[in-house]
């Protein structure tokens, strides 16, 4: 691996061990992240990726547990850095927002303040240059007349008006990289898309890298260069937003691209019906063995059911673990 | 921000004790305590003894201006040392939980389990009576329900979207106590504060009353209560005028802490406005 990584992510393994069950809610995950670059991990509800971003920035609480692998931030392993040092990081080199702008917000405190809360904390500025910064900082997200919002408290913002709040103390000491979790989820669709757009020119005006986490494969390709497809806890195809869109390789990404609507597109594959993947996520207690995808799969053969399929490299960089991939 | 009329009452009731308290020497028509004159004996109220004169003919209105001072202090002082006890105790031991939450939680309720005036009757035989000793017994004694709410909402308020984003944007755990937890839980805390400080001016009188606390010939309204038990039917004036005092204050109290809560809830504010 080149040191020009941003961030790494070398087969990560996450146990959950509540005393009861002890199992892997995420196994053998790898990724990297360039610096400027932006990335998606796509997955259903449940498959582990907002529990990886949480091992990224350090913050697995018990009965999660990084179990093995690794994780390097510019080199350096996330897990072998001291409480400060990890502190140090957050919100600085690595921020991140959030589903509900409603509620990752302080309730009780200005906007303005929360925001240059960050400069100070992170850059050591005084309140009255940070309160300065935090204008200025609304203003960057867009958000009409800065200097009577700052005094707003979260309540009296719109949805939209929040998340932009929240991706301006996320931008705020122009962070390496950006995480993204399911940032629009919560929100209407006109205003996801003014959010995503903004979002997308602020980080490309700052090269800051984005990981954006969501299931909804249209959202991630739209902003990610590179996609990682997550199902039950396992990376099961990675690849260029194009190339999966176009062409998936295993059977899972297929069934998402499938299953997403798409206008005037119905007449010309002849069908009137949207497609949906049979079944349902397995819980993390009871993952199949061999192939995870095999149950739900229409292309199962035996040995999906028995082995654990390697990793197969596709062309651009792309991979894929299926026995039967297209 | 616009106030409830219970509060604005009960705020002027308590400004008004505050007031007095401050300026007694200007207020005051004699020496509270070395204004006796026995020729003025038992006076009942008047024009000229607005609250009545006691046995040793000392003016009832000075004292009890003067006895606002001691009261004050007690109520005041005492309560605010039982909030940051309390709220240190119980935001830390649910931040941290562990064996520091089995630790404040035994210690509470072992606090609980002793009736708070006897425990503090108990610091005081130790300490011996006096301003000083008063403070330290009542700003020990009262702070488990302090804690026990700081406690309860940190666990509710710790699991929220907020105090997770602070996290995950590096705020250290001073920070995220000071800033996330200690603000949404204040109204709470405020109320019980306020209703603490009409405990404490109560629980000082109790304790002047059983002759441990403020000792004669100096005035607090507990004190005076005690001193005019045995001419309570010859002398009603002599306990109804403390007696009021201590009323209206605590009263005072009451209705300020739920005014205050209503104000200090920021989306209470955007309701009425």
């Amino acid at each position: 691996m080149t040191a020009a990584s941003l961030i790494e992510v070398e087969d990560l393994r996450i146990d959950l061990d509540d005393g009861a069950r002890h199992v892997a809610a995420v196994e053998g995950v790898s990724f990297r992240i360039d610096r400027g670059e932006t990335f998606g991990l796509v997955g259903e509800s449940g498959c582990g990726k907002s529990i990886t971003a949480l091992a990224l920035i350090g913050l697995l609480r018990r009965p999660l547990s990084i179990a093995a692998g690794a994780i390097r931030f510019e080199g350096r392993e996330i897990q072998g850095l001291s409480a400060a040092e990890q502190r140090a990081l957050r919100g600085n080199r690595i921020a991140m927002i959030f589903q509900e702008p409603m509620t990752a917000l302080n309730p009780v405190s200005p906007v303005g303040r929360q925001i240059a809360e960050m400069f100070v904390l992170h850059k050591g500025k005084s309140w009255r240059e940070a309160n300065q910064l935090a204008v200025e900082a609304l203003a960057n997200v867009r958000v009409p007349a800065p200097e009577r919002r700052v005094k707003d408290y979260p309540h009296q913002l719109s949805g939209g008006m929040r998340q932009r709040v929240m991706i301006a103390i996320a931008l705020a000491c122009d962070p390496d990289l950006l995480i993204a979790d399911e940032p629009t989820t919560a929100l209407d669709v006109t205003v996801q898309a003014e959010i995503i757009e903004l979002l997308r020119n602020l980080c490309a005006e700052r090269g800051t890298a984005i990981l954006m986490i969501s299931h909804d494969l249209g959202l991630v390709a739209n902003v990610c260069r590179r996609v990682g497809v997550m199902y039950a806890g396992r990376i099961v195809e990675e690849r260029g937003s194009d190339d999966i869109f176009r062409a998936g390789a295993h059977p899972y990404t297929q069934g998402l691209v499938d299953s997403l609507p798409r206008l005037g597109s119905r007449a010309a594959l002849g069908r009137s019906r949207l497609r949906e993947i049979a079944g349902v996520v397995p819980a993390i207690a009871d993952f199949p063995s061999g192939c995870r995808f095999n149950p739900r799969c229409a292309r199962a053969t035996e040995i999906c059911r028995t082995t654990v399929p390697e990793t197969t490299w596709l062309g651009a960089g792309g991979l894929v673990r299926c026995h039967h991939h297209a | 921000m616009k106030l409830g009329t219970s509060a604005i009452i009960g705020g002027m009731l308590f400004a008004l004790a505050i007031f007095v308290g401050l300026f007694a020497p200007w207020l005051a028509h004699t020496d509270p305590v070395m204004g006796a004159n026995l020729m003025n004996a038992e006076e009942p109220p008047s024009w000229i003894w607005w609250f009545g004169t006691d046995a040793q003919g000392r003016d009832i209105y000075s004292r009890v201006v003067h006895g606002a001072r001691i009261s004050l202090t007690v109520g005041i002082v005492s309560q605010l040392v039982n909030s940051v006890i309390g709220v240190t105790l119980g935001l830390t031991a649910a931040y941290w939980g562990g064996w520091w939450d089995d630790f404040v939680n035994g210690l509470t309720n072992l606090m609980l389990a002793i009736p708070s005036l006897i425990f503090a009757l108990a610091i005081m035989a130790v300490l011996g009576p006096g301003l000083t000793s008063l403070l330290i017994a009542l700003g020990l004694t009262n702070w488990s329900f302090t804690c026990r709410i700081a406690r309860a909402s940190t666990l509710s308020l710790k699991s929220q979207g907020y105090v997770q984003a602070a996290r995950v944007l590096g705020y250290g755990d001073l920070r995220i106590m000071i800033t996330q937890l200690l603000p949404n839980m204040i109204g709470p805390i405020i109320v019980i504060g306020t209703l603490g400080m009409g405990g404490a001016v109560l629980a000082e009188a109790s304790l002047s009353f059983l002759g441990l606390g403020i000792r004669p010939p100096y005035p607090s309204w507990g004190s005076m209560l005690s001193e005019a038990r045995d001419q309570i039917t010859t002398a009603p004036w002599l306990s109804v005028f403390p007696g009021l005092a201590i009323f209206l204050t605590v009263l005072g109290l009451n209705l300020l802490g739920d005014g205050l809560r209503d104000v200090l809830d920021p989306q209470s504010r955007s309701r009425r406005t």
